[in-house]
């Protein structure tokens, strides 16, 4: 142990001049959370929709009128016939035709069943399914207030859903995406950065002259990891504070529970470099291959899409996968305020997966070339 | 101090190193010799721990090689055939890192490395990576020298370096050998053997001749002669085919020949004629090192493609 201390100061001097690194490790946390944050905005606004009524009641123009009022929606006009609206469809004037039949009112007075025929571009199914739940939200309060001013009466009484979003409680999407977006940033730090300082040594040769001297196998390595260890638990830190002074975030539960997990997650990410760089000759190399594995990490970990969407086997897959973990403990304890007994089963996963990475990635470093 | 006993070394299928034996006295320099792919970084990556041997075994200074690595690396000093040290940190830095990661530290040895320091503090502060040729030679010595090591390998230190810096550095090596340090040394310049106390010629993975300079020039027991005059190319076709021929070669603009003893310049000369070739002459020439080393290269490769004809 006596030549690590020397190590580190090395590393952290040459990581100070690196000018490629410098930038990344303290630019990308900014550009990251202050960008992508309001960039991967699910959210929906400005929805064109275009009407065709062929009832011309005082109902069907009630309804368009909510639409009209709906910061969710850009009425762009009405259209005669199924045939023209799908042709705006085509054209790509507008992304949803809402069509309301004949005898809309005289229905709805009689209640009777009616029946809206709705058409939407499908290419993003993920725009779709909001635009379908934003209209059927729009048409539910419609009737909810038909019914509330007797329009509809004759007693029957109808049932509606009161609902209430927890630990979220606006749906804020910024809320659910910026604690993803710090584990992209702790992922970054720990996989390409490491696997990339590693195979430097390799790459300059450097290597050669440092397994002739008395360090050892386990001194090297620590001395490798341990800087960008330290590094990515301040972008961590550092993330967070952007993510309560610009985004006010909410962090409900504990801050340090959260910081211990990644202690623990960044060993299984940086493990993954350890074995990228042994695998590797040229920081190209490995960065491209950190490229692919990060990819897969994160299209994976639920960042972007609810795992639960996922095939059954997809999600035995992200079982494996140590992103899909952080994210939730992230999500968890920032929104949810879980404690440690809540997500003990991730700890002990996560536990599980450092000790592992740690022991395969060291085994496959071979100091001695042989 | 250093001890080969029939080491082998293949990469898959190359041949790195054939079972070889060689030893290096303490206090010796000691000079490997050959052209590239003779064997030369093999030797000095087994010794330096670097690889493993696939037979034998290698013994430096009565230690292991193999089994007790980790006390070999303390008292050697390697410095490989490319720049390995960090060229994103200064002179200085270099220095103290290596001399820090022995538990060492420069003003402990800094008398070991004071020669060839004093010519590099004007540029201790500048990155290594900016240094010229010759400097990053002298850095990458120091560097091997630091943690004061009982013996230095030296992976052809001098390749690539201008012709001032080489002498320079082998002055140092000789200043070194001095002070008692043992020394192995590999060059592909032959004019270097010289300056070592013993050489060893390799090619193919294995020693041609080891001996001393002297030994090596006197144990060349053929005859040399000189051929001047005449268009080199068709003379050099022709005594390639002549049948006392031993080896032939270009050198210096002359085409030098080895055969012999009994074979005499008029011989030659008549030979020449038979195959039209007018205007040469043939004159009996000394041999120094260079003629020996071509030689044994010559006769090395020609007894190895016997073989292959026998078995082709």
């Amino acid at each position: 142990m006596k030549a690590l201390p020397h190590l580190l100061k090395k590393e952290f001097r040459q990581i100070r001049r690196n000018k490629a690194m410098l930038p990344i490790i303290f630019i990308m946390p900014f550009v990251q959370l202050l960008i992508l944050v309001n960039a991967a905005d699910f959210e929906i606004r400005n929805i064109r929709i275009a009407f065709e009524d062929a009832d011309r009641s005082k109902a069907s123009q009630q309804l368009i009128a909510r639409f009209t009022s709906s910061p969710y929606f850009n009425v762009l006009g009405m259209v005669n016939s199924a045939t023209e609206g799908l042709s705006l469809l085509d054209r790509d004037k507008v992304t949803v035709v809402l069509r309301i039949p004949n005898g809309f009112e005289r229905q709805l007075q009689s209640n009777h069943h009616t029946t809206l025929a709705l058409d939407i571009n499908g290419i993003d199914g993920q725009a779709a399914g909001l635009s379908r739940a934003y209209v059927g939200s729009i048409v539910r309060e419609f009737q909810a207030s038909i019914t509330s001013r007797g329009q509809v009466g004759r007693g029957q009484a109808s049932s509606g859903i009161d609902e209430r979003y927890w630990y979220n409680s606006d749906l804020e999407y910024r809320n659910m995406m910026l604690p993803g977006l710090l584990v992209l940033l702790v992922t970054m730090v720990g996989l390409f950065l490491t696997s990339m300082n590693i195979v430097r040594e390799i790459e300059m040769g450097t290597i050669e002259q440092i397994n002739v001297t008395p360090i050892r196998k386990y001194e090297f390595i620590i001395g490798k990891l341990l800087p960008f260890w330290i590094i990515g638990l301040l972008e961590l830190a550092l993330g967070l504070t952007i993510g309560v002074l610009v985004y006010s975030i909410p962090i409900v539960g504990s801050v340090w529970l959260l910081f211990l997990f990644a202690m623990l997650y960044l060993p299984v990410i940086m493990g993954m470099g350890l074995i990228v760089s042994s695998i590797t000759k040229t920081q190209q190399q490995a960065m491209f291959v950190s490229w692919f594995l990060m990819v897969i990490f994160l299209l994976m970990s639920g960042l972007f899409t609810p795992i639960e969407n996922m095939p059954q086997w997809a999600q035995s897959i992200t079982l494996f996968n140590p992103t899909a973990y952080f994210i939730k403990v992230v999500r968890l304890v920032l929104l949810k305020g879980s404690s440690l007994m809540d997500v003990a089963h991730e700890f002990g996963v996560i536990t599980l997966f450092s000790i592992v990475m740690t022991t395969i990635a060291v085994l496959a470093y071979r100091k001695r070339v042989a | 101090m250093i001890v080969f006993s029939n080491v082998s070394k293949h990469y898959n299928d190359v041949v790195g190193l054939n079972t070889t034996s060689f030893q290096v006295e303490t206090g010796e320099l000691f000079g490997l010799i050959g052209p590239d792919g003779a064997g030369k970084s093999t030797v000095m990556r087994l010794l330096a721990t670097l690889l493993l041997p696939d037979t034998g075994s290698i013994t430096f200074n009565g230690i292991n090689v193999v089994t007790d690595y980790k006390s070999v690396r303390k008292s050697i000093g390697y410095m490989p055939g490319s720049f390995a040290l960090y060229t994103d940190l200064t002179v200085k830095e270099n220095l103290e890192f290596f001399a820090s990661v022995f538990s060492s530290s420069v003003e402990e040895n800094y008398h070991l490395i004071k020669d060839i320091y004093d010519q590099l503090a004007p540029f201790r502060h500048r990155r290594a990576g900016a240094l010229s040729g010759g400097m990053k030679q002298k850095l990458a010595l120091s560097c091997a020298l630091i943690h004061s090591p009982l013996a230095l390998i030296l992976d052809e230190p001098t390749t690539g370096v201008d012709a001032v810096s080489r002498v320079e550095f082998w002055n140092m090596l000789r200043r070194l050998k001095d002070t008692g340090m043992t020394i192995l040394v590999s060059t592909p310049y032959l004019e270097e053997a010289s300056l070592c106390d013993r050489v060893g010629l390799m090619n193919n993975g294995t020693f041609m001749r080891i001996g001393t300079p002297d030994e090596v020039v006197k144990a060349y027991n053929k005859t040399l002669w000189a051929i001047e005059g005449g268009y080199s190319h068709a003379v050099l076709k022709a005594l390639r085919r002549y049948e006392a021929v031993h080896a032939v070669y270009v050198y210096r603009d002359k085409v030098m020949m080895s055969t012999e003893a009994n074979i005499s310049a008029e011989d030659i000369m008549e030979y020449l004629k038979s195959k039209e070739i007018e205007g040469a002459s043939v004159v009996r020439a000394t041999p120094d090192f260079e003629d020996c080393f071509m030689d044994l290269m010559q006769s090395h490769t020609s007894v190895k493609h016997d073989r292959t004809d026998k078995h082709g």
